[in-house]
């Protein structure tokens, strides 16, 4: 073709369609082929510095010793930096001194979220709402009482209440009798409380022992909050909570944290659970 | 009959190629050194280039103990004088850049690319450049024989001194944008202890080789092929804006001078072709073909030409500021009766408003109220009903404040964790956990309106306050 190049000296490639339009044979720009040796060079530099080349077993490192979980690490020294002050402080602190400190209760509540989440959401809500069967730990009503010495304590030892079974000592009728009272919120006005021995455990006033455990029969929250709240007043009274005797008995166990969790995490906990809410 | 279409195509073709013999495309290859001459255009062109006198000096100016103007990213502050501006305010910034995109779109609708003939930095930094090159090398003949030359003593004094002069230009250009950002003074100390940060030195290396490159080689190229306001303005000119027009009806035939011949007899027009508007013109086009792309209506050609018809006794204004539709005999529309300028006026009086009100309601303090959602209320022990709310109070002022919460709105409202004040940090968020309890009875529906209130008293004795709206949730 080159022998009838119709186009001579114009160093085209010989290439030509519909008579006229054919492929040149030009050097790509300058400013083109120094990007394109320069971005060369960055390969080249870039193999020397950083991880790239894979092998059968591994790959290159690269002189600067990068690698991403690297960077990761550092990122998380600095979180753990910046945290460290906090904890350090910390460390030294009671629960109730944490409470004085406006800006450490923050940053306690703040890092404590996620220990929450782990331990104490699955029963007792996200947001310390509870359960069904489980208490509510956002409000002001504590069966053993709501200073933060006393959560860290429940937190590390775990709780579990009795009430004994009342299906052998109590007819339907009374029991309906006492459920009643109990609903109306004057549980001391029905005979049957003092005589039958309620008092001994939930206190003359109805009011309930925190050394015990045992429920203030006279507020408005409900241990065992059910939709029909009579029907759950009767079960418990009937059947009691956590009575071994009993095969209906509620079941009602805070699990013991102490083994699990260290003491400043417990100590945390308490600080997280009393900013809930309901600490007294 | 038979090459009466054959004619027609003729013509056509003809009128098709008519205008490729004007077609030149500045495409880089030949520099282009426009000659300088004095004149109004060329007074007014470096006048126009001092209001980037400021981008050196202010940020050397300072306000209290800082920085007058220092937009602080890494605190995520900007501090304008006495205001500090923090990520709260930013829409203010939107309508800043909505006022300044339709300012360039009204002046190009009025006056052509009065932009970026005047004010970009790329025409003024360009223009800065080729004055250095034009007082060392000398005018464009001397110039383009300078570089032709081969490399002598002489010619590598002169080209180093050029090429040193514009990396100072570009430095300090690098380092007074820097500036805008970190503390200025902080900056030069850290410049000559060799002790600057990576971000603020990638940054000056940056604008070095930016300024270096763009206004001492790219120069008009960056307006032809890399910048695309200068396309976007393009559109925005239409047949009524006043742009550097050639009257073609006057200086049309072009002739040269012939000596000897009386100004009744001549048959020529006005354009005595003496190419002076293309000498002079920064990016190298003809304004005799009209108005261009290339054409960055610096108005030089203007200057130049009115020199010309000056030393021939013709009247001046064969270039000049005119619209296409008052050079071919259409009366000009006023001002008031276009559109474009109503609408363009609306929304640049509607950012502006918007920006006055912004920066009048800028609350010292201000607080914003997160509703807990889990749980949404808690029962309390004597009946009434629990929430849970996160108050954050952003503090805006340079010293600590104490705020006092309150809220209202519901009978029997009782707050709780408001007893101390927020001891607020200054320019940061401090947040506050408070919990409000309505007494059953008084919850009518399953949502009600509450309003948190904050104040404070700074250390002159002002009062600051904001209030914020929130709802109270209790159970149906």
């Amino acid at each position: 073709m080159a022998d009838n190049n119709p186009f001579p000296g114009e160093n085209n490639t010989g290439h030509i369609w519909d008579d006229n339009l054919r492929e040149l044979d030009n050097p790509a720009p300058r400013w083109w082929m120094i990007a394109f040796w320069a971005s060369i060079l960055w390969v080249i530099g870039y193999a020397i510095l950083y991880p790239m080349i894979p092998g059968l077993s591994g790959f290159t490192k690269g002189v600067m010793g990068w690698t991403q979980i690297g960077e990761y690490k550092e990122g998380l020294d600095e979180v753990e930096m910046v945290r460290g002050e906090f904890e350090a402080k910390l460390k030294g602190m009671t629960a109730k001194e944490i409470l004085a400190d406006e800006g450490l209760s923050s940053y306690t509540v703040a890092s404590a979220k996620v220990l929450f989440g782990d331990n104490c959401a699955a029963c007792h809500g996200a947001g310390g709402q509870g359960g069904p069967g489980y208490p509510v730990i956002a409000d002001d009503d504590w069966l053993y009482g709501g200073s933060v010495e006393v959560l860290e304590q429940t937190i590390a030892n775990g709780r579990m209440g009795v009430m004994p079974s009342h299906a052998k000592l109590l007819s339907d009728e009374e029991v309906d009798k006492l459920a009643t009272a109990i609903m109306s919120g004057n549980p001391t006005a029905e005979p049957l409380f003092m005589s039958k021995a309620c008092f001994a455990c939930h206190g003359p006033d109805g009011k309930g022992m925190q050394a015990l455990g045992s429920a203030n029969l006279t507020d408005s929250v409900w241990r065992f909050a059910e939709e029909d709240q009579l029907a759950s007043v009767k079960l418990t009274i009937k059947h009691g909570v956590n009575d071994t005797s009993d095969p209906m008995s509620r079941n009602a166990v805070m699990p013991k944290f102490g083994d699990r969790l260290s003491k400043d995490e417990i100590k945390k906990l308490a600080v997280y659970v009393y900013k809930l809410g309901g600490g007294q | 009959m038979s090459n009466s279409p054959q004619s027609k195509h003729d013509a056509v073709v003809d009128e098709l190629y008519a205008e490729a013999i004007h077609w030149k495309i500045n495409t880089g290859e030949e520099k282009i050194h426009a000659k300088r001459i004095p004149g109004t255009w060329r007074a007014l062109k470096w006048i126009a280039s001092l209001v980037w006198v400021p981008f050196f000096l202010v940020p050397y100016l300072r306000w209290d103990d800082r920085q007058a103007i220092l937009f602080d990213i890494p605190h995520r502050q900007f501090h304008l004088l006495g205001v500090t501006i923090l990520p709260q305010d930013f829409w203010m910034l939107s309508l800043l850049l909505l006022f300044f995109a339709i300012l360039l779109a009204v002046i190009t609708a009025l006056a052509g690319r009065v932009w970026c003939g005047f004010f970009c930095f790329q025409t003024v930094w360009t223009d800065v450049f080729t004055w250095v090159e034009e007082k060392l090398e000398g005018p464009p003949q001397k110039r383009i024989k300078l570089d032709q030359g081969a490399l002598n003593f002489t010619k590598l004094r002169i080209k180093v001194t050029k090429h040193a002069i514009w990396l100072v230009v570009s430095a300090l250009t690098g380092i007074s944008f820097v500036a805008w950002f970190i503390d200025v003074y902080q900056l030069w100390a850290d410049i000559f202890s060799f002790n600057l940060g990576i971000t603020a030195g990638v940054t000056i290396l940056l604008f070095i080789g930016g300024t270096y490159g763009l206004a001492g080689y790219l120069r008009e190229q960056t307006c032809f092929w890399l910048c695309p306001y200068a396309r976007i303005q393009g559109v925005m000119v239409d047949n009524t804006t006043a742009v550097p027009t050639y009257d073609f009806h006057r200086g049309e035939p072009r002739g040269r001078v012939k000596k000897g011949v009386k100004d009744a007899e001549r048959t020529t027009g006005d354009c005595v072709d003496c190419n002076q508007c293309v000498a002079v013109c920064p990016t190298g086009v003809d304004i005799r073909h009209g108005q261009q792309e290339g054409c960055i209506t610096c108005a030089l050609c203007i200057d130049a030409c009115d020199a010309v018809m000056e030393k021939l006794d013709r009247p001046k204004g064969l270039i000049r500021y005119e619209s296409l539709d008052v050079l071919n005999g259409k009366e000009e529309r006023p001002l008031l009766k276009r559109p474009r300028v109503w609408i363009y006026s609306l929304v640049l009086l509607f950012s502006l408003a918007g920006i006055g009100y912004g920066m009048a309601s800028l609350d010292a303090i201000e607080i914003k109220v997160i509703h807990s959602r889990q749980p949404l209320y808690v029962l309390q022990s004597d009946g009434s009903v629990q929430n849970k709310y996160v108050i954050k109070v952003l503090n805006k002022m340079t010293e600590k404040l104490d705020v006092t919460i309150t809220a209202s709105g519901i009978d029997g409202i009782v707050v709780v964790g408001t007893d101390e004040p927020v001891s607020a940090r200054k320019g940061m968020v401090t947040p506050r956990t408070v919990f409000v309890r309505i007494p059953r009875e008084n919850i009518k529906t399953e949502s009600q309106p509450l309003t948190f209130y904050a104040e404070a008293t700074d250390s002159s004795g002002t009062k600051l306050k904001s209030e914020r709206i929130s709802v109270f949730i209790g159970p149906k």
